[in-house]
C-alpha cells in the first residue's frame, strides 16, 4: 500500500533510539500515524516540528499497519513563530487540539484547509487571535459540535446576541439571558458578526469555545483540554488583564 | 534463567545495544573478567551508590551542591538553562560559559503530557533575582521554545535578564543545505561586521 498526499505536522514522538512516530493532517488521508526510520537525526527532527507543511509519503504492507512515512518539507512554518510566544502557543495548541480530537484516519478536507487557513493567519498579524478563536468554533462546527449562533434560541432575535447555553450551543440575547446570565456563556461580538476583537473578547472566545471542546468533545473520550491549549488561554488572559492586547 | 543470560537482557536495555551487541558486549566481559569486568561492576555499584542529582542545578554529582555550583570561580550571578544532562555536557565541552546551569529534566510537551510541574522550574524561579542572568539554551523546536518562553514569563517578576542562544548558520554549514526555517532565523538574527 502506498500514498501520497499534503499534510501538516502535528505531533511526533520518539521511538525507540532513531526513530519518529509522527502524525500528519492530510488533506485526503486526515489524521494518520506513521514512523519515520532515522527521525531523530538532527536535519529530520528540524522538519518534524509541529505546523509544519509536508508533502508525505506512506508505504505498508496492508493497510491496518502503521506503516513508515516519509516527509519531504514544503513550508517551514513552526520556525517562523519561534520567537513570537503568542503564535507559537497558537500553532502549538491547534495542533495538539487536532492530534487529539480528530479520529485517525477519517478524512476533514474541510478541517485540513482551515488549519491551512490559520497558519496563513498566524503569519500576517495582528488579527490573529480571532481568527484563531473562530477556527476553534469552526473545528467544533466540521466535528459535529458546531455552535448555533445565528439566531436567539428564546426569542429568535439575530442582533444583541450576549450568551450561549453551554447544554445546548445555542446564542441567546442579551435581553433573555439577563436572569441566567451566571449560569450562561459569554459569547463575545465577533464570533458571530463583523466586530473587533479587544482582549476581554478574545478570553471571552477562547473560554466559550474551551467549555465545548472540553466537555462535548475531550471528556467523553476521557481527556481534558490539552496542556498546550490552557498554555494559550492562559497567556491571552495574562495580556489581557495586562492590557497588552489591541482591538482588532 | 542463567547469570549469563540476566546479564545479556541487561545489557541488551542499554542504548545502543540490541540482543546480539548485548551477547558481544558480554562474552567480551567473561573473557576480561579481572581487566574489565570487575573494576565495571565496582565502577558501577560506586557510582550507584553515590552518584546523586544536585539540590541545587539538577546536574548529577557525588556531592551536593555538585562540583559547578561548588566553584568559586564560575559566576553565580549567570544561570544557562539546559533540558538535560546531555546538553550541560556539550555546553562544559566547549570551556566558553562560567556561570552555573540548571537542568530542567525536559520540556513542556502537550503530546507526552508533560507540565510546568513536572519539570525543575520552581526551585529556578527560586535562584534568580535582579542583577542576574539567565541564558535559556533550549532546544530550537516548538517543545523547546514553548518551554523557554514559559520560563521568560515566569522569570520576569524576579527582575533577572533573560536571554537565549541564537540560532542560525552553523560552523560549516553550506547556504545551499540549510532549510529554510535555519536561514530565516539566521537573517533575522543578523548583525553588523
Amino acid at each position: 500500500m502506498e500514498w501520497r498526499d499534503d499534510g501538516f505536522v502535528l505531533a511526533a514522538r520518539r521511538h525507540g533510539e532513531s526513530a519518529l512516530i509522527v502524525e500528519v493532517l492530510t488533506r485526503e488521508h486526515g489524521r494518520h500515524a506513521g514512523l519515520v526510520r532515522g527521525g531523530q537525526s538532527p536535519r529530520r527532527r528540524a522538519l518534524l516540528q509541529p505546523g509544519n507543511e509536508v508533502a508525505v509519503t506512506w508505504r505498508a504492507r496492508l493497510a491496518e499497519h502503521l506503516g513508515t512515512v516519509e516527509c519531504e518539507l514544503t513550508r517551514a512554518h513552526a520556525a517562523r513563530f519561534l520567537d513570537d510566544p503568542g503564535r507559537l502557543a497558537a500553532l502549538a495548541s491547534a495542533a495538539a487540539l487536532l492530534a487529539i480530537a480528530l479520529p485517525e484516519r477519517e478524512p476533514h478536507g474541510d478541517i485540513h484547509h482551515s488549519f491551512a487557513a490559520l497558519v496563513e493567519a498566524l503569519d500576517s498579524a495582528p488579527r490573529w487571535p480571532p481568527r484563531y478563536v473562530a477556527w476553534e468554533r469552526d473545528l467544533l462546527a466540521a466535528l459535529g459540535f458546531g455552535l448555533d449562533l445565528s439566531r436567539c434560541a428564546v426569542t429568535g432575535a439575530t442582533d444583541d446576541l450576549a450568551y450561549v447555553s453551554p447544554r445546548t450551543g445555542r446564542a441567546v440575547s442579551r435581553e433573555a439571558g439577563r436572569p441566567y446570565h451566571d449560569k450562561l456563556l459569554v459569547l463575545p461580538d465577533f464570533l458571530y458578526r463583523e466586530a473587533a476583537a479587544d482582549g476581554a473578547a478574545i478570553a471571552a472566545g477562547l473560554a466559550l469555545t474551551g467549555y465545548f471542546l472540553h466537555h462535548h468533545l475531550l471528556l467523553p473520550q476521557g481527556r481534558g483540554l490539552p496542556e498546550a491549549r490552557e498554555r494559550l488561554a492562559e497567556r491571552m488572559r495574562r495580556r489581557n488583564e495586562a492590557g497588552n492586547i489591541p482591538a482588532v | 534463567m542463567s547469570e549469563l543470560d540476566t546479564l545479556i537482557q541487561l545489557l541488551a536495555r542499554l542504548p545502543g545495544l540490541g540482543p546480539r551487541s548485548a551477547r558481544r558486549a558480554a562474552l567480551h566481559l567473561i573473557k576480561r573478567r579481572e581487566g574489565l569486568m570487575m573494576p565495571l561492576a565496582a565502577a558501577m555499584q560506586g557510582a550507584a551508590a553515590a552518584v546523586r542529582p544536585c539540590s541545587q542545578c539538577g546536574n548529577l554529582d557525588t556531592m551536593d551542591p555538585c562540583a559547578i555550583c561548588r566553584d568559586p570561580e564560575r559566576d553565580a550571578t549567570v544561570i544557562c538553562v539546559v533540558e538535560d544532562l546531555a546538553d550541560l555536557w556539550a555546553l562544559e565541552r566547549t570551556a566558553a560559559f562560567r556561570g552555573r546551569y540548571h537542568v530542567l529534566g525536559g520540556t513542556l510537551s502537550a503530546l507526552d503530557g508533560v507540565g510546568p510541574e513536572d519539570l525543575n522550574i520552581s526551585r529556578l524561579i527560586t535562584r534568580l533575582g535582579p542583577g542576574m542572568e539567565l541564558i535559556l539554551a533550549l532546544n530550537a523546536t516548538v517543545e523547546g521554545q514553548t518551554t523557554a518562553h514559559y520560563i521568560a514569563d515566569r522569570a520576569e517578576p524576579t527582575g533577572a535578564k533573560v536571554s537565549r542562544l541564537a540560532q542560525g548558520v552553523p560552523i560549516g554549514g553550506e547556504l545551499d543545505y540549510l532549510d529554510e526555517g535555519t536561514l530565516t532565523a539566521a537573517l533575522n538574527a543578523r548583525r553588523a561586521l
